[in-house]
């Protein structure tokens, strides 16, 4: 079980960021989940959102060049010690994480990782085997 | 052993040499002004008729002639014979718009063919070799010249022509054609095509390659040779001259034997005109000696170069053309370097970039900075940051060996490159000298 991820080619200077959330705000695209990654000239703006097909054509249309990358959403507990036990599961399936970041989601005390890795589906499964929940893209609306 | 085509004339002494480039000139300039108005027109000009041209001492005496001349005098205004005893043209687009149409008569075509001759027995090819030949056929040069040179040298010809590269492929592998002929980067795709279908060098029964018609560097060589597992070799030409084979390589690989009993070249200030030494970088500019259809004196191409006497250690006697850089007109001086524009592009294109750049040149702290801008496109965007940077490294280190100076890349967002009129604006020169 998979989410779909949009990444988005940002030139690193000032300004690019914000003048894409702009257009995400235009199109009243809500973000679930946002990280970036940057090289001196550069970046990658990685987001989870609601309705990914609308949204990449929304930036297609404005510009701007795009990817979809499958990635794995965890739900885990907002307290210490959560994010460990989700890592430590995949430690011993040897599943190595490319990247990964948070969405604080907007129920209580919950909070989602967002995992890039070679092989989701066996993430996914080592997981669920854990007893750890794993969303499915219609899961989405919830964060 | 180094074998030759016409080695009477490829290995002539510089004396023996010098008389046949006299005796041509003095004839050739007669038969311009005898029927070619335009440029008869030029030389009364200039202040000079052919008792002025006793030898190839006299040749700086004579008017140039540039591309602008071949567009005022277009389409027959260089024509040398009747259109009757004309057999052939053939035509490319030019720099400045207007199409360049080049006519031939037999003589003319012969003698092309055999310059093309010349290049693929320098390239190892005999009566054995199977000589596929890779180049368009039309109105572009390419074809038609190596066609005529592999049936001169008696190799078993196919004329593929460009493009299908499985069929490219297939006739290959199942004639065994040993001698390919065609642009340097389809060369270099054929490579990756066979590659990808698990065919190494050493399954590949191609030997020797003779690429051009367009800039490539000695690290694009080096990959060709790898992959098809073959000797790379480069040929020069202009369908103003004739075509490819003007000038070629020999077994040494470092630089191009001009077919001088046909074209003498000169190297001049692009700006005065004054000619210079060899070994001195300036612009080329061929005089051909037995064109009987085109017969072009003293043409400028704009290609800058340098020429050498040296010996070359193939036993050709003939001088030597180092690559071209660029075009003069498009020069650029960074770090005290001479860099083109086209050599970017051509790194560009070679690495499978689309032509989306733009050339930044600045000055700071009393250093040149060039920053080359790439415009990212959806084929190469991938959610992978390192192998994103990696690409680019590899461009900086592909740019770092065609122009011999560190430029720096930047990837910018797709449609981000000024442009004027729909055209982007290569150079940005923000140096104030
Ligand atoms: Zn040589």
């Amino acid at each position: 079980m998979s989410v779909k991820q949009i990444s988005v080619f940002l030139e690193n200077k000032p300004g690019t960021l914000n003048a894409m959330t702009n257009v995400l705000t235009k199109h009243n695209v809500d973000l679930r989940a946002l990280s970036l990654a940057e090289t001196t000239d550069f970046g990658i703006a990685r987001f989870i959102v609601g309705n990914t097909l609308e949204t990449v054509t929304i930036l297609k249309e404005e510009g701007y060049i795009s990817s979809l990358t499958p990635v794995i959403a965890a739900e885990i507990a907002d307290k210490p010690g959560a994010l460990n036990e989700v890592l430590q599961i995949l430690t011993d399936n040897q599943i190595n994480v490319e990247y990964m970041y948070a969405s604080l989601g907007s129920k209580n005390g919950t909070a989602y990782m967002i995992f890039r890795v070679q092989d989701y589906k066996k993430a996914a499964a080592a997981l669920e085997s854990a007893h750890v929940r794993v969303l499915s893209q219609e899961d989405l609306a919830e964060i | 052993m180094e074998r030759y085509y016409q080695p009477e004339i490829e290995c002539a002494s510089r004396e023996a040499m010098i008389e046949i480039q006299n005796e041509k000139l003095v004839k050739q300039v007669k038969h311009v002004w005898d029927n070619v108005p335009y440029c008869r027109k030029k030389m009364e000009d200039a202040g000079v008729t052919p008792d002025d041209i006793k030898s190839i001492d006299d040749l700086h005496k004579l008017p140039f002639l540039s591309k602008a001349d071949l567009r005022d005098a277009y389409p027959y205004g260089l024509l040398g014979t009747p259109l009757k005893d004309c057999v052939r043209i053939q035509s490319t687009s030019g720099t400045t718009g207007k199409r360049v149409v080049a006519f031939y008569t037999q003589h003319d075509v012969d003698l092309w063919e055999e310059c093309c001759a010349r290049a693929i027995v320098a390239a190892g090819g005999t009566n054995e070799d199977v000589c596929q030949v890779s180049y368009g056929y039309g109105l572009f040069t390419g074809g038609p010249g190596l066609n005529g040179g592999s049936h001169k040298v008696g190799c078993l010809t196919i004329p593929t022509s460009s493009g299908n590269t499985e069929r490219q492929i297939m006739f290959i592998m199942d004639l065994s054609a040993t001698i390919l002929c065609c642009t340097p980067s389809y060369a270099a795709y054929l490579g990756e095509s066979m590659k990808e279908m698990g065919l190494g060098p050493d399954d590949i029964p191609l030997k020797a390659g003779i690429f051009g018609a367009e800039a490539w560097s000695e690290e694009m060589r080096q990959d060709i040779q790898n992959t098809l597992g073959i000797k790379a070799y480069d040929i020069y030409g202009l369908t103003e001259l004739s075509g490819p084979g003007v000038a070629f390589e020999c077994s040494a690989q470092n630089g191009m034997h001009i077919n001088e009993d046909h074209f003498i070249a000169e190297i001049i200030d692009p700006e005065t005109g004054e000619v210079l030494p060899d070994g001195t970088q300036g612009e080329l500019v061929f005089t051909s000696l037995d064109k009987e259809a085109f017969p072009l004196l003293r043409y400028r191409t704009r290609d800058v170069c340098t020429l050498t006497r040296e010996k070359c250690s193939c036993g050709r006697t003939h001088v030597k053309m180092a690559k071209p850089k660029g075009r003069t007109d498009d020069m650029l001086i960074i770090r005290g370097v001479n860099v083109f524009p086209s050599q970017i592009e051509t790194v560009l294109l070679n690495k499978g970039y689309p032509a989306n750049y733009q050339i930044i040149v600045d000055r700071v702290n009393n250093s040149d900075t060039l920053d080359v801008l790439v415009e990212m496109t959806q084929e190469m965007f991938t959610d992978n940051l390192g192998e994103i940077a990696a690409r680019q490294k590899d461009l900086v280190e592909g740019l770092k060996s065609m122009l011999g100076i560190k430029a720096k890349v930047s990837l910018v967002a797709p449609k981000s490159i000024a442009r004027s009129e729909g055209k982007a604006v290569r150079v940005i020169d923000k140096r104030k000298i």
